[in-house]
């Protein structure tokens, strides 16, 4: 009799050569998948050295981009990526995105056809959920792990527990797959899937693009998850299709599989959210937010800085100007997205509307470079953690919301609901007036 | 054999301690674990690094070293001369760096409601105790699992899996 087994004990148990596995077992997986980028790879490299390993067990699975600090904000940061391309050629590792043709790890590897579905992969970065989008266990790792994996092209794992969301009904317009796992998170809290894997489903799911679910997963870890996971349907299959001409295997989880829980939605009920400070799981419905000033505005990282995150900003954006006082900062998550943003005439729309441009970078949602916060300053963000000191001086503040209501609030100078622009003529919607309270130009 | 570590406790009552407050992400252009001592807790704690000396632990709320992946935490800790952390619960994917360092992460619930700063802490770990001597008080834990004890020992999964050869298998 074979056992039910969810996705993610699925894949577990296929790549540990075992049948069937438990939640609460550990198991040693081979894994498909490493992604390496240069903050987190440097140490582990270190460590190979220092244990006198001098091959990756297979170059061929790993796949290498500079992403945190390019391009290079300082000496040290030139000398992790400096130290990043030397062990590349030392290894003869052929998937490496340089410079123009590099961006940030998880938006890149999809779009390049690197993860596919029933794959395992990992990576020195928490926000390795994103990969789940399509049917992968992919999770963040430590160093010390990339380093073993490196070396070994295994890596132990408890097999976690499996809760389960469903997710009915349409969003309704101006609600994103962002808002929704910022409900999500505000519903479980920031360690409410702790240890755990979400898997996400439903008649809501099944009709969101890639590039929407690539969102959902990649805050699955704000929720404390082990991974993120949606079954590979047409949708993941013909993305992956496009991109890569290898085999692959699509799991699915039994019937009657084991959740720790599972939580129902309804799409159709939701409004935009905005998760305020200090916490990811502080999301409320923008009706409940005051309308508080803003100094600035960021489009960006692996969460919402895809072309389609980027058409939500720019469809706010066209034919209005950003409020005086407000930065607004665009930061496309790969260069070739940026290639594509430039083809579509979005860079002439954010340009116009006061915005700048940056090249593909996890740049400021670290507090990085390329838009960090001074103190009190607020900021309305795309990214995914609003800790403190996450985006630059510890008492700045940042607001995490989906690209249209960033854009929305760019250009009314406050947190703003989306709808109010994209229901309305750009003509005859008037900017909020600028209000010079005490959060604006603070020194 | 009987597994005694006994420190000094600082304790963060607050659940959610995440790692852009144990070191901050302009601080990861280092990875040297002196270098990143000296700016552990720094957002939250200013004075965190001069009080501690080494051999002390921390005691902590729930979901201690939640967010990012950085084993940089990790590091800035034991590198501020943090002997080990007692929280309520740990994220995965900070417990899991801890243990790959060789480095004590327990799970005990409530030992920071009933702790204070500075407080006398003896953590026995073959026992699944840990006795507050300041106050007198005590809790129990789960004892860490046989792998988990194989780590620690050996000083990380690196020198495990070099001990062992069978490289990155905990079975092997």
């Amino acid at each position: 009799m074979t056992v039910p087994m969810t996705i993610t004990e699925k894949i577990l148990a296929a790549h540990s050569a075992c049948d069937s596995v438990r939640p609460g077992q550990i198991v040693n997986a081979v894994i498909d998948l490493i992604v390496a980028h240069e903050v987190t790879t440097p140490p582990a490299v270190n460590m190979l050295a220092k244990m006198g390993i001098s091959r990756v067990f297979d170059p061929s699975r790993v796949v290498v981009t500079p992403d945190h600090f390019v391009p290079n904000k300082d000496i040290q940061t030139a000398e992790l990526t400096r130290q990043l391309r030397r062990w590349v050629e030392e290894q003869g590792i052929e998937n490496y995105y340089e410079l123009g043709d590099h961006g940030i790890c998880h938006a890149l590897i999809p779009e390049r056809g690197h993860i596919l579905p029933g794959q395992t992969a990992i990576c020195g970065d928490s926000h390795t959920t994103t990969l789940g989008a399509f049917g992968a266990f992919a999770t963040g790792v430590g160093s010390t792990d990339l380093a073993a994996t490196l070396a070994t092209g295994e890596l132990w794992f408890k097999v976690p527990e499996t809760m389960r969301f469903n997710v009915s009904g349409a969003l309704p317009p101006g609600v994103y797959s962002k808002d929704l796992i910022l409900y999500i998170i505000s519903r479980i809290g920031v360690d409410g899937a702790r240890y755990r894997a979400m898997e996400y489903h439903g008649s809501c799911i099944e009709t969101l693009s890639m590039e929407a679910r690539m969102t959902i997963c990649n805050m699955a870890v704000e929720a404390g998850a082990k991974t993120g996971i949606i079954e590979a349907d047409q949708t993941a299959v013909e993305y992956v299709r496009a991109r890569s001409d290898k085999d692959f295997t699509v799991y699915v989880s039994d019937e009657d599989a084991e959740y720790a829980a599972a939580l129902d939605i309804d799409a159709s009920s939701l409004e935009p959210v905005v998760a305020l400070p200090h916490l990811p799981s502080n999301g409320r419905f923008i009706g409940e937010v005051e309308p508080v000033s803003i100094d600035q505005a960021y489009i960006g990282s692996c969460t919402n800085a895809r072309i389609e995150d980027l058409r939500e900003a720019a469809r706010i954006l066209k034919g209005r100007r950003i409020a005086r006082g407000v930065r607004a900062i665009v930061v496309p998550a790969t260069s070739a997205i940026w290639r594509q943003a430039l083809k579509e005439g979005l860079f002439e729309i954010f340009s116009e509307a006061g915005c700048v441009v940056s090249t593909a970078t996890c740049g400021a949602c670290l507090g990085g470079h390329m838009g960090v916060l001074g103190r009190r300053e607020r900021c309305i963000s795309t990214t995914n953690r609003n800790f403190v000191g996450r985006m630059g001086h510890p008492e700045a503040e940042v607001y995490l919301a989906s690209p249209a209501t960033v854009a929305a609030s760019a250009v009314a100078g406050c947190i703003t609901d989306p709808r109010v622009f994209l229901n309305a003529d750009p003509m005859t919607v008037e900017a909020a007036p600028f209000q010079d309270d005490i959060h604006v130009g603070v020194s | 054999m009987g597994r005694l570590i006994r420190g000094r406790a600082h304790v963060f009552k607050r659940a959610n301690i995440n790692t852009d407050e144990i070191i901050p992400a302009r601080y990861l252009t280092a990875h040297d674990e002196a270098e990143l001592a000296l700016h552990a807790m720094e957002d939250i704690s200013r004075d965190f690094v001069s009080r501690v000396r080494p051999g002390d632990l921390i005691i902590a709320g729930g979901d201690f070293g939640c967010g990012s992946s950085r084993e940089h935490a990790v590091w800035a800790l034991r590198g501020a001369g943090i002997a080990a952390i007692v929280a309520d619960t740990f994220a995965r994917i900070f417990f899991r760096n801890a243990l790959n360092n060789g480095f004590l992460a327990i799970e005990c619930a409530g030992l920071a409601e009933i702790t204070s700063d500075g407080d006398d802490i003896e953590l026995d770990l073959d026992a699944g105790a840990v006795r507050n001597h300041t106050t007198g008080a005590s809790r129990l834990f789960t004892p860490l699992t046989p792998f988990a004890l194989e780590l620690l020992e050996a000083g990380g999964l690196l020198p495990y899996v070099a001990q062992r050869r069978g490289v990155g298998s905990p079975n092997a």
